[in-house]
């Protein structure tokens, strides 16, 4: 027991930030290009610079990785100043890229202490694509010509596009535009969707590598609707003043790379299936701003899953330990929280229907949605990402507890009290025990459930098996898919089969 | 004494005056119920299931509660008794035993020496002796589990369990009526053996005529929450009070016909 518990503890500081003076996070947002900025960043910090760089790569979203900067979660990550001063300061579209940066730079400084790195040298814009042979057959050359058309069209836009001020929203109002049909989907699946004719126009973004590959129109946006967005490093203040070498570093990247070249790059990452490590490497190596080193991640184009999985074999084996941590610590805080509540509730009948349909409510909480609510006061990491998996952990386990200490063999609990006992003692004495194999049930529903719930840690930088996962599906890679999923899966079953075997020690000797 | 109804409180053991319990939902289950059990008498109760035998039973630990009424036990108000120190003085057997399934025989039958405080040696001992009393070796037993006991033998424990602190009253709730015709007999001729070697004050629920003739030294007769008679056994069959009675004992001589 003493030994599992030591186990847990070093698995757990495994997955807990180191703490230290000089040590540096760099996170991004969930997609190929910020991922592959972010890796560029981290591995000239590392090149030029004393500090301990520790990468948070992957969170969910725009918002996800702003308040991880604010709380203090990741010191730094690549931002688009169109999407600062829309999305993140609310405010409408202004200007030129130069006012526009000029803006966020203030407004930052001012009311966040974040401060706007010189950019990279491209905007990676929205924009509206549709099939080339969309385009002809209509005569579209601008956005204006698409709002013409528009209603007998069928767009595919991003989930983020159709929300943002800045996205549809704004096109509506300013073109006109009304679609006949829009579907939301995954940047990854519009491509893919426009190729297969599903549908007619797509949003997109100016650097994505892909428009080198599929046969699509970029629309001019004649009303100059989309606010310019250069993409720069977004950093904390505090940080850049401990140390203000970072600021020089990274300043050797300012105006580094084009639209050509971003687009080249993501490309590699997109659909050629290489690793953002070799990739990032490679292209500091090309500007001369690194010497020569190999990089020893493969591409899962270049493997087969066997022999993919072989070369990843030390990052999954980390993962599934990150995994492991999270499930189990999550679990066992859930197990410290219900056995003790669902004893109290069998005492107290009346509230225990409300108080457990109440928690049943946290089921049906998207794990999104719950992480969201989290990241204000929680930030990113391992922390939140153990209070969301505790609190999807209650439900089954409290609900069999209670059950299972309620319903306990009648007989004996009759003859109990009618012999003496106390209503604790009974409880203690005869319910408990003879419940243990319900309270069980209901551990193991709730550890498979865990172990899959686990992946969504990888949305907050907590690690685990659904950072593969995620970046899997990002790049619509089935290889780095399966090669979280199988191994949780694996985990799924390993975890039960554990319990199974902790029931048969744990259950009280005379009950079948 | 077998004979002699106890009606005066001085002599009673247990006493129920004027009882009435109505249950949440106004389903009354016991209606002005009046009876006495004298000391070292055994007095079977008699009925249907639902007429509230059980419900009488229940009040003599104070598992139930009477709405308006007085419960006397052994001459005091049982309000005036401290359930659980009255419960671990006052012997109870249920249908089915209601062993603790997760508990040894030993355990079970040292549960209420334990609960009192009984030393590990007195109470082992005492365990052994009870063990012994209802037939069944300690060595070969006391190390089981309810569950690899028959039926029959569980029941001879929960009566070890229930005598274990040698409580001057018992309460019997149906304890024969789980098992099978041939365990049955053998045990009530047991029980018999041991009532009168023990002496103990006993109240038995009992849904067979048979049984609570053949046990009872004075026999309740319970419908819809009230007692129609009590009296010996030749006395019910001689002078029945009720049609209901009267019912109960015709069919009764037809089953032996």
């Amino acid at each position: 027991m003493t030994r599992c518990v030591v186990r847990l503890l070093i698995a757990c500081a495994l997955v807990m930030p180191a703490v230290g003076q000089d040590r540096v996070v760099v996170g991004s947002k969930n997609f190929a290009e910020n991922r592959l900025l972010a890796e560029m960043f981290a591995r000239l910090l590392e090149a030029e610079t004393d500090l301990t760089i520790e990468r948070r790569l992957n969170l969910a979203g725009t918002q996800v990785c702003f308040e991880a900067l604010r709380s203090g979660a990741i010191d730094l990550y690549p931002e688009y100043t169109g999407t600062g001063l829309v999305t993140l300061l609310g405010q409408p579209p202004r200007g030129d890229a130069t006012k526009t940066l000029n803006h966020v730079r203030t407004e930052f400084a001012r009311r966040f202490d974040l401060r706007w790195l010189p950019p990279l040298g491209f905007e990676n814009a929205y924009e509206l694509a549709v099939p080339s042979d969309v385009a002809e057959k209509f005569q579209l050359r601008t956005i204006s010509d698409l709002s013409r058309v528009s209603s007998q069209l069928r767009a595919g836009l991003g989930y983020e596009f159709i929300e943002r001020d800045d996205g549809l929203p704004g096109l509506r109002e300013t073109y006109g535009l009304e679609f006949k049909s829009v579907r939301a989907l995954q940047q990854t699946l519009k491509y893919q969707a426009a190729a297969a004719r599903e549908v007619d126009c797509l949003d997109v973004y100016t650097t994505d590598g892909r428009l080198l590959v599929y046969d699509l129109e970029i629309l001019e946006d004649d009303l100059s609707f989309f606010p310019p967005y250069q993409a720069a490093p977004l950093i904390r203040g505090g940080t850049l003043r401990a140390h203000p070498e970072i600021g020089n570093v990274l300043a050797l990247l300012a105006d580094a790379l084009n639209e050509d070249a971003m687009r080249g790059l993501n490309l590699r990452v997109q659909e050629k299936g290489e690793p953002i490590e070799r990739v990032a490497q490679q292209a500091l190596e090309e500007l001369g701003l690194v010497g020569e080193a190999s990089v020893d991640a493969v591409s899962t184009r270049e493997v087969s899953f066997l022999g993919y999985l072989w070369a990843q074999r030390y990052d999954l084996g980390s993962r599934t330990l990150e995994h492991l941590a999270l499930t189990a610590l999550a679990l066992a805080l859930g197990i410290l929280v219900t056995v003790p509540l669902g004893l109290m509730l069998e005492r107290h009948r009346s509230a225990a229907e409300p108080m457990i349909r109440a928690i049943g409510v946290t089921q049906t909480i998207p794990s999104i949605a719950l992480l969201a609510f989290m990241i204000p006061c929680l930030g990113v990491g391992f922390v939140p990402a153990i209070v969301a998996l505790w609190i999807y952990s209650l439900f089954p386990i409290l609900r069999n507890t209670y059950t299972g200490v309620r319903d306990a063999v009648p007989d004996a609990v009759n003859a109990a009290s009618a012999l003496g006992m106390t209503e604790t003692q009974v409880l203690r004495r005869v319910r408990l025990p003879l419940s243990i194999p319900v309270i069980l049930a209901g551990v193991r529903t709730s550890a498979v459930l865990t172990v899959g719930t686990a992946t969504l840690a990888a949305f907050i930088g907590a690690g685990g098996l659904g950072v593969p996962i995620v970046a899997g599906l990002q790049l619509a890679d089935t290889k780095r898919i399966l090669s979280g999923a199988l191994p949780a899966a694996a985990l799924a079953l390993l975890v039960d089969f554990a319990l199974a075997g902790a029931e048969r020690l744990l259950r009280p000797r005379g009950i079948h | 004494m077998a004979n002699s109804p106890a009606q005066h409180s001085e002599n009673a053991a247990l006493e129920a005056r004027r009882v009435n319990k109505v249950y949440p939902g106004g389903i009354r289950a016991l209606e002005d119920v009046d009876l006495a059990v004298g000391h070292g008498e055994t007095v079977a109760l008699i009925g249907e299931s639902g007429c509230g035998k059980t419900t009488l039973l229940r009040m003599f630990n104070r598992l139930e509660e009477p709405t308006s009424g007085k419960i006397v036990i052994q001459g005091r108000d049982a309000a005036r008794h401290e359930p659980i120190e009255l419960r671990r003085r006052t012997g109870y057997v249920q249908q089915e035993g209601g062993l603790l399934p997760h508990w040894t025989v030993r355990r079970n039958v040292e549960l209420v020496p334990e609960l009192l405080g009984w030393k590990t040696g007195r109470r082992r001992e005492r365990c052994e002796q009870l063990l012994t009393l209802v037939g069944l070796a300690p060595e070969t037993f006391a190390g089981r589990y309810p569950r690899q006991l028959s039926g029959g033998q569980r029941q001879r424990v929960a009566f070890a369990r229930a005598l274990a602190a040698d409580p001057q009253v018992v309460l019997l709730d149906e304890p024969f009526g789980a098992l099978d015709a041939l365990t049955r007999l053998e045990l009530q001729r047991e029980f018999l053996h041991l009532k009168r070697q023990l002496g103990k004050t006993i109240l038995l629920v009992t849904h067979d005529l048979d049984e609570a003739f053949r046990l009872g030294d004075r026999v309740a007769v319970m419908k819809g929450g009230q007692i129609l008679q009590v009296g010996a056994p030749d006395q019910l069959k001689r002078e029945p009070a009720d049609e209901y009675i009267r019912t109960l004992l015709a069919q009764r001589q037809e089953m032996d016909a």
